[in-house]
């Protein structure tokens, strides 16, 4: 469904993510790892058009978006929920729904996709009326991610779900991703530091180091590979 | 007492046309967080396509000075989108001070050109609508004042409802609150600020017209005064904030108007500067506006 081939992307003179390749099948949840500044946020801007690579090509669906601006990308089905969450803080939760189904032009469809979000996440419905700044770290999570949800994706785009969330709330927000990927069929690829959950719900894995894949394979296997573990999962 | 009110009366015209500028400001501000210098000049061209558009009409008409009225928005808002494209969107992402300083160019090069164009002596406006004094208990009520007031109110009443209830206007919103997010929802920002510019310069379009059919005597650098004062309202409402720029406007006509009428007529721009000073230092975003933290 996604398929990166050779991607470079810099920073002016700082190269951050260099002739990466990967792709991701149809209906499963990949999941790209790596510490800090491996250039984890930098392949997700790219993807969906916020960065332009210096090389490489991104075909979704066949098509190469590499050309297609942002808004161009989004209408084609994929969702990015990015790093820190970008919440419209001064709106409420709903006016946040409703400016993720800006691209979305059924009234039928904006209602069903308002409700689904509700079942996933019901305690959204509750704080509908709320300045979406007042919600907590988790809350604000799910409202990224219903947000993003609202634009009936086809694929989406995760940065970091769990970043700044207590780990109560974590364990949640990662069932959810894995219902959301069960309920609608949607991809998900899921850019994550916490290697451990990302690796349990996943179903392949890229490793990330300074903008190099260093490491790839089936989750299930990459989470007994010592080297890994050793890495990324403390041991 | 009927002192005052017609005085209020005088002050709410100026203030209306003060405010149908400052919208412009306030609204550029919104979504690319910088001052617009060059909306002054295009507040004076507004006013020069009345000049020329107005010999093509019947003068003293109503369908004839609404026509030229609309001709001027639309000149004007093509032409704030053209100062965009050529201009600003080259410059975007680059800091703030290079943008402002582009701004200013553009501002002397409307002012100059204009100068070449039109000549630098001012040139009396037509009386495009009826012109007809009303006497209203004590008070002297001009036709044109009551158009003033009137175009001003429909057009703000307009740009409320393209604000709140269009999706271009949700856009805007959108993008005026948090730019990297509204592009994530598939808003295409170049529309949306392109839009912002030429919904912005028709409202100066109309200031134009209003501003030379009351005070009828046009040059190229007649935006400058007004320019400057629109900008201070829109600072003195909360810049960025719509109703703010609108109510900062009224304000900052009334109280000159009424500096003016009194015995300390020749500081009134010094006193209508000294009340902005004031108003800030108590609540430095302005009247209507929120300081709010931004996250990332
Ligand atoms: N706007 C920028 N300008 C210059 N360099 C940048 C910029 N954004 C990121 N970089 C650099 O690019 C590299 C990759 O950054 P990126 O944000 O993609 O890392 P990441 O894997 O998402 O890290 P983290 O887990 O900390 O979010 C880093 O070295 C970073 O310093
Ligand atoms: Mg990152």
């Amino acid at each position: 469904m996604l398929k990166v081939t050779d991607l470079s992307v810099s920073y002016g003179a700082i190269s951050a993510v260099s002739g990466i390749s990967f792709t991701i099948e149809q209906g499963s949840i990949v999941t790209l790892i790596g510490g800090n500044g491996a250039g984890k946020t930098t392949t997700l801007r790219t993807i969906s058009g916020l960065l332009r690579p210096r090389a490489g090509r991104i075909e979704f669906l066949g098509e190469d978006l590499t050309r297609l601006a942002p808004h161009q990308i989004v209408a084609r089905g994929l969702c990015h929920v990015p790093e820190g969450r970008m919440i419209f803080s001064n709106l409420t939760v709903d006016e946040n729904l409703t400016m993720g189904a800006y691209l979305q032009t059924d009234p039928a469809r904006i209602a069903r996709n308002r409700d689904y979000v509700f079942s996933v996440f019901p305690r959204l419905q509750e704080r509908i009326r709320q300045m979406a700044g007042t919600l907590s770290g988790g809350e604000q999570q799910m409202l990224a991610i219903s947000r993003a949800l609202m634009g009936s994706p086809k694929f989406l785009l995760l940065d970091e779900p769990s970043l700044g969330i207590a780990p109560r709330l974590i364990s949640t927000i990662f069932e959810k991703i894995v219902e959301i990927n069960r309920d609608h069929g949607i991809t998900i690829l899921l850019v994550e530091q916490n290697a451990n959950l990302a690796l349990e719900v996943s179903r392949h894995a890229y490793v990330l180091e300074t903008g190099r894949i260093v490491m790839q394979g089936e989750s299930r296997q990459l989470r007994a590979d010592p080297q890994l573990r050793a890495t990324y999962l403390g041991g | 007492m009927s002192e005052f009110l017609q005085q209020l009366l005088n002050g709410l015209s100026l203030g209306a046309i003060y405010a149908l500028i400052a919208l412009g400001y306030t609204m550029v501000y919104g979504v690319l967080r910088f001052i617009n210098f060059a909306h002054s000049d295009v507040f004076m061209v507004g006013a020069f396509i009345g000049y020329y558009a107005g010999k093509l009409v019947p003068a003293g008409t109503i369908w004839g000075g609404l026509t030229v009225l609309a001709a001027a928005m639309l000149g004007c808002a093509v032409l704030g989108m053209t100062i965009e494209r050529l201009a600003y969107r080259p410059l975007r992402g680059a800091p703030t001070l290079n943008v402002l300083i582009t701004a200013i160019g553009v501002s002397l090069l409307l002012e100059y050109t204009g100068q070449v164009f039109f000549g630098a002596a001012p040139r009396n406006f037509p009386a495009l609508f009826p012109v007809k004094n009303f006497a209203v208990g004590g008070l002297v009520v001009s036709s044109n004042q009551l158009l003033v007031i009137a175009v001003a109110l429909g057009l703000m009443v307009g740009l409320q409802l393209i604000v709140y209830h269009t999706r271009i206007g949700t856009a805007m919103r959108a993008v005026s609150l948090n730019p990297k997010a509204a592009v994530l929802m598939g808003v295409n920002i170049d529309v949306v600020i392109s839009f912002t510019f030429g919904l912005g310069s028709a409202l100066a379009a109309a200031g134009g017209i209003l501003y030379a059919l009351n005070y009828p005597s046009i040059d190229p650098l007649m935006g400058v005064m007004p320019g400057l004062k629109a900008f201070v309202a829109a600072i003195l409402g909360g810049i960025g904030n719509i109703p703010g720029a609108a109510l900062g406007g009224l304000v900052l006509g009334t109280v000159e108007t009424f500096v003016s009428g009194s015995p300390w007529s020749t500081y009134k721009d010094a006193i209508a500067f000294a009340i902005l000073i004031i108003i800030l230092l108590f609540r430095p975003a302005g009247l209507l506006g929120r300081f709010t933290v931004e996250k990332v």
